[in-house]
């Protein structure tokens, strides 16, 4: 994967740099000494590396605008950086930029139950947000798988879901207001404990901005209600069109589950033999759960095994306790623990009209055949996001470079059947260079007037998003 | 293209031929029902001629549509298959006293979000792609069709409530939910403002799904649940114990709630009343305090969250209500009122700079709508 040249000029100037952030910061929020850079060489996309110029861990608002205020004047690149838990290489750092990472602005800042909404500085935990107010019976929508370990701030970046989307949306859905610090420094305010813009919806846009458009430093977040209760049931096919055909119906039929999962044949034979969940051995598995009192959590499910039904599956079982909650979501949630057992694996993310389906999974594995590696897929079939999970081997020359080309090849046919590259993981350097198959020229030109507003010297987390060759004559100029 | 008193493009290709080769500002429009913002003038572009499903797949939930479609034309179509909009546009006719079908693309333009905004989100957050042309004549897609899509910047967002200024919408997708089978709303009666809404935070911050809440003129204060009717039933009986320490709630069933909804929606308090209407968005535990400085007539809608306000022609209200988190919007007044007083409320320098930068990059000509968001 190619990066831009670093800037010779701020390589030469890295000491006065580091001095200037000093001035700044105390002494330990600044990280110069080459052995301790290499901590934040990457975030969880580990295939790409590069130790940043210094890295900086301030404390507030004042400090993040301060910092950038002297990145501007000085043409430092910054690439913010959440808790680096990123797949797609969104914190990927390069030899000229400075690592701006919130993992100390953990504070909650104000919980207000009459008006539903929490305001926490955005290196927080997305579970610790739940965290905070789930003794009074509220919490955070948004559960990406990282939940426990992934911040605020990198998903309010990236934009991230989680398995409950279909019925509470994503991060963008939940999110009321930002303290952002542009580049320049200045300190801007969008949203609040309000709904709504009064203007343009500029909130709406950096969301999902991957940390090029600012640096968001405090959040104010949608809370909610705990549901009285949430079971799942697990159903099992002998065929993936079925499996869907199924989920169609249920959508149909006017339930709205808060979530359907979805596992083909490779995961649960790996997650079987990993966590020992009790899974059938079929060739899909749907995992649908719906929230209410215990009797409105009764009604659904009985609709929803009436509808189950007719498509025979092989197994069809509720859950009527807790603890059979929890073991028909074990296999699930080992799913990516389970493959990483059996070898090193790529997560993707690209998402799909849930009609293709079928057709998709079909190509996947022609395609698996192809290319000689393993695929598996597990999803949120519910919103049509995949994550086929491509598994190979790091010590084997060439096999990264044939999974990286068969992971591009699922993106495309994605794309082709009206889907797009990524659901919830964010463009990053890893799809970067696949912009194109999704955006035509005029569509990523419009992206990137947006970035020449918000950050015209483009210094924000630079050789993201968009390929390298859409954006030169901007970062050269 | 057909011309008359207004262009109008019977394409994409031929709208954007039709900014490309404009000459001078033009008045974009759809139905013709939202004159909302400061008076442009200019030549007239509707798009209503760009209209039709294009594609509606209802056990994928999502819906896509040429901008002009009528927008009753839509919601025609998926009640035909158990299924809707899920913010529940609201309808300006009568506030404004205007003619005409709305169309999808005015009400993604004005973000129009009626009450079940406060549970299921503004129409920005079921819009799930959308195609335009900018004023430069470029078509432009983002989003898609597909309900989780974070590749590249969220366009889709921006569009919704930017009212024709960056660009003429073409195209727009949806993500839809099932019509529920009943609702069922619980009405108490008596309260003032302030316990009005820490009744509706109440119900809010209950797990029984409340998907309105609304404080009336009248003195009503209405909670609306929807679903399966069992599920009403119950839920309903559980939010009414809930509430105890607010009184005892009447209760409307079907028809009678979907009615008294539909009013609430379109805010039929002040339809054919005389005075300037305001829409304040507004943290809601604040809300009775604006009211009170405000000093007039007011509907809440969204738990609180919205007030819409009913005032003596030709008053500024944000120099009475004074700095406050959110923002107060003129939706209708005279044409005199509407050059003189902003409609949207002033922004903040720098983020008044993002929005002229970002107006300025879509629309380099200052073409499209100019100044009828200043």
């Amino acid at each position: 994967m190619d990066m831009p040249k670093p800037d010779a000029a701020v390589l030469a100037r890295r000491d006065r740099i580091v001095a200037g952030l000093l001035d700044i910061l105390p002494v330990d929020a600044v990280i110069h000494d080459p052995t301790e850079t290499r901590a934040y060489e990457c975030d969880a996309l580990t295939a790409y590396r590069c130790p940043p110029l210094a890295a900086v861990l301030p404390a507030t608002t004042d400090d993040v605008a301060a910092i950038l205020r002297l990145c501007h004047a000085e043409g430092v690149k910054v690439v913010p950086r959440g808790a680096g838990t990123s797949l797609a290489g969104g914190a990927l750092p390069t030899e000229d930029s400075i690592i701006l990472g919130v993992a100390r602005m953990r504070d909650v800042l104000e919980v207000d139950y009459p008006n539903r909404f929490i305001r926490v500085q955005t290196g927080m935990t997305n579970l610790a947000v739940t965290g905070a107010v789930e003794n009074d019976g509220f919490f955070y929508a948004p559960d990406p798988s990282s939940q426990l370990a992934c911040a605020i701030a990198g998903n309010i970046a990236m934009n991230s879901g989680g398995a409950h989307c279909l019925k509470y949306g994503v991060t963008t859905n939940n999110l009321l207001g930002v303290t952002m610090v542009l580049m320049d420094g200045s300190v801007v305010e969008l949203g609040g404990a309000h709904m709504d813009a009064g203007g343009l919806d500029l909130l709406g846009v950096v969301c999902g901005s991957e940390g090029q458009l600012g640096v968001v430093t405090e959040a104010t977040l949608r809370i909610l209600p705990r549901p009285e209760g949430a079971r799942p049931v697990l159903i099992g096919y002998d065929s993936n069109e079925v499996a869907g055909e199924c989920v169609s119906d249920i959508i149909k039929a006017g339930v709205l589950p808060v979530a359907i999962e979805f596992m083909d044949r490779p995961c649960i034979r790996a997650t079987e033999a990993f966590a020992k969940a009790g899974y059938p051995d079929c060739e899909a598995l749907l995992i649908i759960e719906v929230e209410g009192s215990d009797e409105e959590i009764d009604a659904q499910m009985a609709l929803i095994s009436a509808i189950a039904r007719k498509h025979n599956p092989v197994e069809l079982r509720e859950s009527r306790s807790t603890d059979e909650s929890a073991r028909i979501w074990l296999g699930r949630k080992s799913a990516f623990g389970a493959m990483g057992q059996i070898n090193d694996y790529m997560c993707l993310d690209g998402t799909i009209p849930v009609s293709s389906l079928p057709h998709v999974l079909r190509r996947i594995s022609e395609m698996s055949k192809d290319y000689g590696l393993d695929v598996a897929n597990v999803f949120h079939a519910g919103d049509g996001n995949m994550h086929p999970l491509i598994l190979f081997d790091a010590n084997k020359p060439g096999d990264l470079e044939l999974c990286e080309a068969f992971g591009a090849d699922i993106l495309k046919l994605c794309v082709e059947v009206g889907g797009c590259l990524t659901g919830e993981h964010g463009v990053g350097v890893e799809k970067r260079d696949l912009m194109h198959v999704q955006y035509a020229p005029a569509d990523m030109e419009a992206q990137l007037r947006v970035k020449d507003v918000f950050d015209p010297k483009w210094l924000l987390n630079p050789a993201k998003v968009f390929p390298l060759d859409a954006t030169e004559s901007r970062r050269v100029a | 293209m057909r011309m008359g008193e207004a262009m109008q493009p019977l394409s994409e290709a031929e709208l954007s031929e039709a900014i490309r080769d404009a000459g001078g500002p033009l008045v974009v429009r759809g139905g013709g029902t939202r004159p909302i913002g400061r008076p442009v003038a200019g030549a007239a572009l509707s798009v209503t001629g760009i209209s039709g499903i294009r594609l509606y797949e209802p056990g994928a939930l999502t819906l896509v549509a040429a901008a002009g479609t009528p927008v009753a034309e839509v919601e025609a179509e998926l009640a035909g298959a158990g299924q809707r909009l899920p913010f529940e546009p609201m309808n300006h006719r009568g506030i404004l006293g205007t003619e005409g079908a709305p169309t999808l693309g005015g009400m993604v333009a004005a973000n129009a979000s009626g009450p079940r905004r406060v549970q299921a989100g503004a129409c920005r957050d079921s819009l799930i792609g959308v195609r335009f042309v900018d004023g430069t004549g470029a078509v432009v897609k983002n989003g898609g069709r597909v309900m989780k899509n974070v590749t590249g910047y969220d366009l889709v967002k921006l569009m919704a409530g930017s009212w024709g200024t960056l660009g003429v919408l073409s195209e727009v997708a949806f993500k839809l939910l099932p019509r529920p089978e009943t609702e069922a709303t619980l009405v108490l009666d008596g309260l003032d403002d302030a316990r009005a809404v820490a009744a509706m935070s109440a119900a809010l911050g209950s797990p029984f799904e409340v998907t309105g809440a609304a404080h009336l003129p009248d003195g009503r204060t209405v909670l609306r649940q929807e679903g399966f009717t069992a599920s009403v039933a119950y839920r309903a009986g559980a939010l009414a114990e809930h509430l105890a320490a607010f009184g005892t709630p009447r209760r409307l069933e079907a028809d009678d709630s979907t009615a008294l909804w539909a009013g609430v929606r379109d805010v039929a308090a002040f339809h054919g009343a005389t005075g300037d209407v305001w829409r304040v968005s507004v943290k809601p535990s604040d809300a009775p305090g604006l009211v009170a400085r405000a000093r007039g007539k007011a509907l809440y809608d969204w738990g609180g969250g919205l007030v819409w306000l009913l005032l003596p022609e030709g008053i500024d209200l944000r120099n009475q209500l004074g700095q406050f988190s959110g923002h107060a919007t003129l939706i209708r007044a005279s044409t005199q009122t509407r050059a003189r007083i902003p409609t949207f409320h002033p922004e903040a320098d720098a983020i008044a700079a993002l929005s002229a930068g970002l107006r300025r990059r879509f629309d380099p000509r200052g073409i499209l709508n100019p100044g009828l968001m200043e």
